[in-house]
């Protein structure tokens, strides 16, 4: 019987086989990291898990805890803030940029380099720059009030209401170049036609951009958006390095709520359940995206 | 006069050819016109506030503190010192220990030269995979490990830790190499699948038929006509290694600590007189890596970027 098994034709799972091994790493990755991981912790995020995790269900309970954590509720004001910001700036200093760098300028490689360089920097090295800059004592507020404006008042960091437009600050410092490399290739997509015709038909050039270039940047702009958007979620180093969460709880964000309690403060449960809402926000800009990138693509 | 004329519209010219595009436009206008002023005065002053981060690093770096409580941080250094950088990487304190940033650069070192040699390696063969040995069922575990790239980390990261610490590797520095190859994997898997697709099929298909097998192919047809691309993973996969905080702090032991880590102790560490000098020389220092990657990759380093962001 093995024997005719040898000489008959290879078995289906040996077709292929070296392509099977090397793709291995990946299956795994994908079942038992990224599908196995995130239902592992959807699932504990039911549980009172709190040094170590136990199956131990206590249905919504850890949602309803957290829901009710003031440093939750700041933390999700403070990421609803930074997003919105983020998100209308970067579009809109990015476009900017780049439609300048469209123009046929001189220089054009250097002042991409300058622009694109904050992206090559860690969020940790940005956060510390910016706190420095930003320090009362010696920064920007200083500089302005030994000039001679002496009642000049600019210290984010150190005010609980402003301190999240201090991190916003240096965010868009580091991110915008991405923004303005990201839409300049899709400006240079654009057929030159377009601009002869719309110059032929004496339409000003904002118009143009206006009515005509960015409805045609649709898709670049939909993908820039998903890369801003899934990178506000993630923000955690950029606050960690730049104000510690303070002053007080003043700059806390989920991703920092998640790592405080899975780590610190020995209360896996309140993490799952907080990390879960992350994942909720993630699915909540992703879902509709995918469907009309991807479904709709092959409806059409 | 000829002469202006000619050499005049030159640099434009050649720029609009290299881009690929032919001119467009009215006629060259004159160099000052009001346009250009608003152009380039526009373009110039966004620069400046680019720059302005790295110029106060540098210069705060050069400063004593004397200097630097008197004057303001946009100054120039009256006396140039590099004090502040010796200390920085050899004697400043993380609350832990007093040897400075080099233990975290070396830690940095350690694991990013292997991390981004194994990520690189897994995702290329099965990228090559991909693209070339599709086998039933691939579509939907590249599919999975794609829609898994925006899952946030914080999801997957406690599973990790328990695998980890099954595997006994939980706060080593392979440990920490094997959670860099995971989640560099999609972005990479990605990148090496489409390069490998857009290749011409006849050459795959001509060595198939001179009986080469699965990894001849890969290290003797594959590797050898794919290395811009590899170059491209490298930069992403250096800069985006050398720059991560969060696997750094959740992965492994205090004394294996990245540097980005431990810049952040020793800056924010609440005990002594902060040194602001030393803290924005160690700041430099660790922004150096990438940075100096950045200004040698250049175009490289856009093209990566561009492929991180352009999905399918």
């Amino acid at each position: 019987m093995t024997g005719q098994a040898h000489t008959g034709r290879p078995s289906k799972l040996l077709r292929n086989l070296n392509s099977k091994i090397a793709s291995i790493p990946m299956m795994l990755t994908a079942v038992v990291i990224f599908l196995g991981g995130t239902v592992w912790t959807v699932v504990y995020s039911f549980t009172n898990s709190k040094l170590l995790p136990r199956a131990k269900f206590v249905g919504l309970d850890q949602y309803e805890r957290l829901w009710s954590a003031p440093r939750w509720i700041v933390s999700i004001e403070n990421l609803a803030i930074y997003g919105v910001f983020t998100l209308v700036f970067s579009l809109v200093v990015g476009f900017l940029l780049a439609a300048l760098m469209d123009q046929k300028i001189r220089f054009e490689n250097t002042f991409r380099t300058i622009f694109l360089y904050p992206f090559a920097l860690s969020f940790i090295v940005t956060g510390l720059v910016w706190q420095w800059i930003l320090n009362p004592e010696f920064g920007v507020q200083s500089v302005v009030r030994s000039l001679g404006w002496t009642s000049f008042t600019f210290d984010p960091l150190y005010n609980a209401d402003i301190v999240i437009y201090g991190v916003l600050i240096a965010g868009l410092w580091q991110g915008t170049g991405l923004v303005m490399c990201l839409l300049l290739a899709g400006l240079r997509g654009i057929d030159e036609d377009i601009w002869k015709a719309a110059r032929i038909d004496g339409i000003p050039m904002w118009k143009t951009y206006l009515f005509i270039v960015i409805p045609m940047m649709r898709p670049v702009f939909i993908t820039t958006l998903v890369i801003i958007a899934s990178g506000i979620v993630k923000v955690y180093d950029l606050v960690v390095a730049q104000t510690s969460g303070g002053p007080g709880i003043a700059s806390e964000v989920p991703a920092k709520y998640v790592y405080d309690y899975m780590f610190q403060a020995q209360n896996l449960g309140q993490g799952f359940a907080a990390s879960t809402m992350m994942l909720v926000t993630v699915a909540i800009i992703i879902v509709p995206w995918a469907y009309l990138e991807f479904g709709g693509r092959k409806r059409g | 006069m000829a002469e202006t004329v000619s050499i005049k519209p030159g640099p434009a010219l050649a720029a609009a050819t290299r881009a690929g595009i032919e001119p467009r436009g009215a006629k060259p206008r004159r160099a000052l016109s009001g346009r250009n002023i608003m152009l380039y005065g526009t373009l110039i002053v966004a620069a400046l506030y680019y720059l302005l981060p790295l110029y106060v690093m540098v210069v705060t770096s050069m400063k004593g503190m004397p200097e630097i409580r008197l004057g303001n941080i946009f100054s120039p250094p009256l006396e140039v010192t590099f004090e502040p950088w010796a200390k920085a990487w050899a004697t400043a304190c993380t609350g832990l220990n007093c040897d400075g940033l080099s233990r975290g650069f070396w830690n940095s070192v350690r694991i990013t030269v292997p991390s981004t040699l194994i990520s690189i390696l897994v995702a290329s063969v099965n990228g090559y995979a991909l693209a070339n040995w599709k086998f039933k069922g691939a579509d939907l575990f590249f599919t999975i490990l794609i829609v898994g790239a925006f899952i946030p980390y914080q999801v997957m990261i406690y599973p990790i830790v328990i695998v980890l610490r099954e595997m006994g590797i939980y706060g080593t520095l392979t440990g920490l190499v094997m959670v860099h190859t995971i989640f560099g994997m999609p972005i990479l898997t990605l990148l090496f699948r489409n390069y490998f697709s857009s290749l011409p099929e006849e050459l795959f298909k001509a060595a198939r038929i001179d009986g080469a097998g699965f990894w001849q192919i890969y290290f003797r047809i594959m590797l050898p006509m794919s290395l811009p691309i590899f170059v491209v993973a490298m930069i992403l996969q250096i800069t985006g290694i050398w720059n991560d905080f969060l696997f750094g702090v959740v992965f492994t032991r205090p004394e294996y600590y990245p540097m980005t880590v431990q810049l952040n102790n020793i800056v924010n560490s609440v005990q002594g007189v902060k040194e602001y000098n030393v803290n924005m020389a160690a700041t430099l220092l660790t922004g150096a890596v990438p940075l100096f990657v950045y200004f040698v990759s250049g175009r490289l380093f856009v093209r990566g970027i561009a492929a991180g962001a352009v999905k399918g």
